[in-house]
């Protein structure tokens, strides 16, 4: 594709069952209803003079170039406000038509500099297409405006620029800040010429205001008044390539626009499903760390982790790998070896590392770090509905009436799909938030939840469990849903259990801590309030009962009949991009792709008969498992594809213990990350600019990546995607693997799971993007699941009694830590710490209430000592009543931090996913970086050394 | 094998126990959860555990569900 912006059609689309059929400029064009006669101009091929309109953002009419004759109506209406009516004749090139547009573009050109020729953004600007439309020669005014010329450009922002001289007022940005991202941080003051875009309070910079730079702005200006900087660097890209963000689960499209083997801006893309043109800080600014100097691009090996590393060719480091993974599968056992596939890397090299695991190594002892976020998911949903993944599309929320959101921070976790929360929600839909903490969400700008339930942390299930109470007890069950898809006796059971006084909001406030009346009003809202749809993150799965939340969400879905449609339904958030990728896959030790069980003879044979192999029936072994059995020196060999579990899992001091027992353990990353101090070898790996597959996001909605550069882990053409790493270890462990593409692993895939069988590159390119199950039954994908009845056939109840958590607080540790992320950064940060995201973040910080802080003499900013019964680290106190007293908080995206060297080895009963969300923990003040915390920079400085080569004489 | 990893498959056993009180048969459904997550190893560890330290680490459930498992142990194995 060649570089040209994407069609803009003025207004947004409108939906209507009326079609009405319009006359532009003798063109007859169907249009719904509502239409404005702007976009039914662009949609007939021609185009209007715009400049303040745009088709994401709701018609203003101001800018006065739109104008339109049309039959029987006096003067020159805006089309860009006009709605269409059937048989309307409308000219929109007349002589007098042109006069009047002549006249006001040379008023926005008086007052706008004319350095076009130095312009960054000339030849891509509005503005000058059109003057050029409109003909403009001449102005008459001169060019002495003076409202806006040599004002000072505001350039706070790591990525983007405000050069206010070139400002024509048309607030674009303005509305874009508030409609399309609803941060409303930009203010437009004063009138017409005079008027003045600002970030904030007129003392505010870009920087300091609420910006969360998310560049909604930059590309809704016409101008070059907002620009990326990298334009200005580069200059105007040439080419562009459409694909899909690597960061979060949300899965935005963009489109990546090239000048040469640079990447220049990664812009979103209105076609994309998830995002729908809109994109946050990290997938839109934050892929600086591809080029960053840390990356590794050459192959290592070392004998020994006390050794330097020495760097060899790919050949030798493959060769020597192999050599030893056989080696150590000869004197141990092939059940000393296994693999860990990653969330961020495609379906097709996550595939490929469970094939290798399965078929070369020979055992199931394969799983992924989703393992750590959403395994409960999985199981709830699977067990309750009969399929491991949400129910809903993204635009499935723009008819939701109540939203829950529960241990989700969509703002920072999911900032896209947030805004699009944020939309529905503004125009009138309520929530309902049940977090410990007061996140963004429960009060922003022109939004407060209905109901905030801070719950203490690890009460989650009985939190649920009263909500039902509630429901049953005062007859809000829609019976006739329940009764049509559900199994009555599951049902009762359920509905007995819940009704029991224990479960009651009264009789649970002083375990949860969340005022009955509250708690009462919540669930009305939510039975009673129409479309219900629950929104649920980390802060549901990473916990003790994990699975029972998972499962008491969906108990409270059915029970109020909140399945099977738009609007409603279960909807996990993923965190990392490709989370429901990776469990599709068969990544966990348990189940092939598309969750059959390895103890399933039937599908195993499918894999026999495609792989030549036999699979063994028998699980293999998890992650914390693996760690176990390698401390217990019966496992030797690990594979870690793209993760970092030194930093992300949890009981730092068990996972190193663990990877310092093994005798061959290879990482597979862009950076020389924690988890490779104990590292033999170190494979370089490609990022998502530099690799062709799909990601699924957290919709099922599998989508395209698309190559934009050569990998830069190898010399020039002969990089390797990760995909083709594991292929070459396969081959030296002597499997022969031929794929040529990424669409042949996905052919594969295709063949061997029922819910991929309408699977394919060519498809995906057609259609943009899939959702699965993708079957004869569902050829074009299934946007909404469940819809004539649950995949299991009926929905199941599943009793969720509240168990507490064996983690307790005491008089050694008051305080109960939870964890978090923040907008930002992205999880253990090896990407966004290396971009400059970190003016946002530059390190974690503990939040304490005013209270606890105020009892342990600290204040914002001093450093304290956390301390668990696993360990202790040192971090930077911030004094905040977002935390409710007794609760404390801080994210974990910083390896200086150790946040996890203080969580505990507690976790979820069914899928073992840590339990991140409850530690108890006392804090101390503190002068100095802890023991460990030192040990471990020190461990870490040794860990990075790499041998240089002797200098030639 | 180690008594660490013993004690901490006895602790998830009795964790999965407390969680599955509501079953109508809670041994059968913990024995089906320890057969289809569990490698063989963490299950031979399990009842080698169990077979040298007895059953009184163990919740009443979950007890009768290390009696399934241990009938099926000669394949699970
Ligand atoms: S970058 Fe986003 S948040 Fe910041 S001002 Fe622009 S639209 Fe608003
Ligand atoms: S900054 Fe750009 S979008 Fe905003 S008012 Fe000025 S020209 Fe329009
Ligand atoms: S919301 Fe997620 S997928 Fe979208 S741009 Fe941001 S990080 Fe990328
Ligand atoms: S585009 Fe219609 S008034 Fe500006």
């Amino acid at each position: 594709m060649g570089y040209e912006r994407q069609a803009d059609f003025g207004t947004p689309e409108v939906k209507s069952d009326i079609t009405v059929t319009v006359n532009i400029d003798g063109r007859a064009v169907s249009v719904p209803a509502g239409t404005t006669v702007m976009r039914a101009a662009a949609l007939s091929g021609g185009s209007i003079p715009k400049l303040c309109a745009s088709d994401n953002l709701k018609q203003f009419g101001s800018c006065r170039l739109c104008l339109v004759e049309i039959d029987g109506m006096r003067g020159t209406p805006a089309s860009c406000t006009t709605p269409v009516a059937e048989g309307m004749q409308v000219h929109t090139q007349t002589p007098g038509l042109q006069k009047l547009r002549k006249g006001v573009m040379e008023l926005y050109i008086s007052d706008h500099p004319l350095d076009c020729l130095t312009c960054s953004a000339n030849n891509d600007c509005e503005l000058q297409d059109q003057a050029a439309a409109v003909g403009l020669r001449d102005v008459r005014y001169g060019y002495a405006g003076e409202n806006h010329l040599g004002e000072q450009a505001d350039t706070s922002n790591p990525y983007f620029d405000f050069d206010p001289s070139k400002c024509i007022a048309c607030s674009r940005c303005v509305r874009a800040c508030d409609e399309v991202q609803g941060t409303f941080a930009l203010t437009i003051e004063g009138r017409g010429f005079a008027s003045k875009v600002s970030a904030g309070a007129a003392s505010d910079s870009f920087l300091s205001s609420e910006c969360v730079s998310c560049g909604a702005c930059v590309q809704a200006c016409p101008t070059a008044t907002l620009q990326e900087k990298a334009v200005k660097e580069i200059g105007k890209p040439e080419r562009a390539v459409v694909t899909t963000c690597a960061y979060c689960g949300v899965g935005c499209t963009f489109r990546a626009e090239m000048r040469g083997e640079q990447l220049v801006r990664m812009v979103p893309w209105k076609d994309g499903k998830a995002n729908r043109g809109h994109s946050c800080v990290k997938g839109r600014f934050a892929w600086g760390y591809a080029q960053h100097q840390e990356r590794v691009l050459s192959p290592m090996i070392r004998e020994r982790i006390d050794q330097p590393w020495r760097e060899v060719s790919w050949d030798e480091a493959l060769a020597y790998t192999a050599s030893e993974l056989k080696r150590i599968a000869t004197k141990y056992g092939r059940n000393a070896l296994g693999g860990i596939t990653s969330s961020r890397c495609t379906n097709e090299e996550t595939f490929l590392v469970q094939k290798l695991v399965r078929a070369g190594f020979g055992n199931n002892n394969v799983d992924t770090c989703a393992r750590v976020c959403h395994s409960p998911t999985g199981y709830g949903l699977k067990t309750t509905f009969g399929t491991s993944a949400g129910t809903q599309d993204f635009d499935s929320v723009e008819d939701s009436d109540v939203m829950l959101v529960i241990g989700a921070n969509p703002t920072d976790g999911h900032p896209v799909f947030a805004s699009r929360m944020k939309r529905r929600l503004r125009k009138g839909a309520k929530l309902i938030v049940i977090d410990p903490r007061r996140t963004d969400l429960v009060r922003s700008p022109h939004l407060e939840a209905d109901f905030h339930l801070p719950l203490r942390p690890g009460t989650n299930v009985a939190v649920l469990s009263a909500m039902a109470h509630v429901i049953v007890t005062e007859g809000l069950v829609d019976e006739a849903f329940v009764r049509e898809r559900c199994d009555w006796d599951e049902f009762s059971h359920w509905a007995e259990f819940v009704s029991q006084e224990r479960n009651s909001p009264e009789f649970l406030e002083p375990v949860t801590g969340v005022p009955a009346a509250d708690l009462r009003g919540a669930a009305r809202l939510f039975a009673t309030g129409g479309n219900g749809a629950i929104y649920y993150g980390l802060g549901v799965t990473e916990h003790s009962q994990g699975s029972s939340t998972v499962m008491a969400i969906a108990n409270l879905a059915m029970a109020t009949g909140n399945i099977g449609r738009r609007g409603v339904g279960v909807n996990p958030l993923r965190g990392q991009n490709n989370v429901q990728g990776a469990c599709d896959m068969g990544s966990f030790p348990h189940e092939l792709s598309g969750y059959r069980h390895v103890s399933d003879a039937g599908a195993r044979a499918l894999f026999e008969a495609e792989w030549g192999v036999a699979i063994d029936p028998e699980p293999g072994l998890r992650i914390p498992n693996m760690l176990d059995a390698a401390t217990d020196g019966e496992f030797k060999a690990i594979y870690i594809q793209g993760e970092d579990i030194l930093q992300s899992d949890p009981d730092t001091k068990h996972v190193s213990a663990g990877l310092a027992a093994m005798e061959c353990v290879i990482v597979h990353d862009l950076f020389l990350n924690e988890t490779a101090h104990y590292a033999h070898v170190f494979l370089p790996g490609s990022t998502f600019l530099e690799k062709n597959g799909t990601f699924t996001n957290a919709e099922r909605r599998i989508q395209p990546v698309r190559k934009v550069m050569e990998p830069l882990n190898g010399p020039k053409g002969n990089g390797l995607e990760d995909w083709q790493v594991t292929q070459e270890l396969a081959r030296a462990m002597g499997l022969d693997w031929n794929y040529t593409h990424p669409r042949e692993i996905m052919d594969e895939i295709a063949r061997l799971t029922p819910s991929f069988a309408g699977v394919s590159f060519a498809r995906l390119d057609a259609e943009g993007s899939l959702q699965w199950p993708v079957t004869n039954a569902a050829p074009n994908g299934s946007p909404i699941m469940h819809i004539d009845g649950f995949v299991r056939g009926k929905g199941k109840f599943v009793v969720t009694d509240y168990v507490p958590t064996d983690e307790r607080t005491g008089p050694r540790f008051p305080l109960l830590l939870t964890t978090g992320r923040i907008l930002s950064q992205y999880n253990v940060g090896a990407q966004t710490r290396r971009t400059a995201n970190s003016v946002w973040h530059s390190e974690d910080l503990l939040e304490v209430h005013p209270q606890d802080a105020e009892n342990r003499g600290l204040k914002s900013g001093d450093r304290a000592r956390l301390a668990s019964r696993a360990g202790e680290t040192t971090l930077r106190v911030t004094v905040t009543d977002r935390v409710a007293p007794g609760v404390v908080y801080t994210t974990f995206h910083h390896p200086a931090t150790q946040a996890n060297v203080v969580t505990t080895d507690f976790s979820d009963w069914a899928t073992n996913c840590p339990e991140y969300k409850v530690t108890a923990v006392q804090i101390t003040p503190s002068n100095g970086p802890s023991e460990w915390q030192e040990g471990y920079e020190a461990l870490a400085q040794r860990a990075r050394r790499i041998e240089t080569q002797e200098a030639a004489e | 094998m180690s008594a660490d990893t013993g004690e901490k498959l006895v602790y998830m056993v009795n964790q999965i126990a407390r969680n599955l009180t509501h079953e109508s048969n809670p041994a059968d459904v913990i024995a089906r959860h320890v057969i289809t997550f569990w490698s063989p190893r963490m299950k031979t560890t399990f009842l080698d555990w169990v077979a040298a330290h007895g059953l009184a680490g163990l919740e009443p459930a979950a007890q009768a569900a290390h009696t399934l498992l241990a009938g099926a142990g000669a394949d699970a194995a």
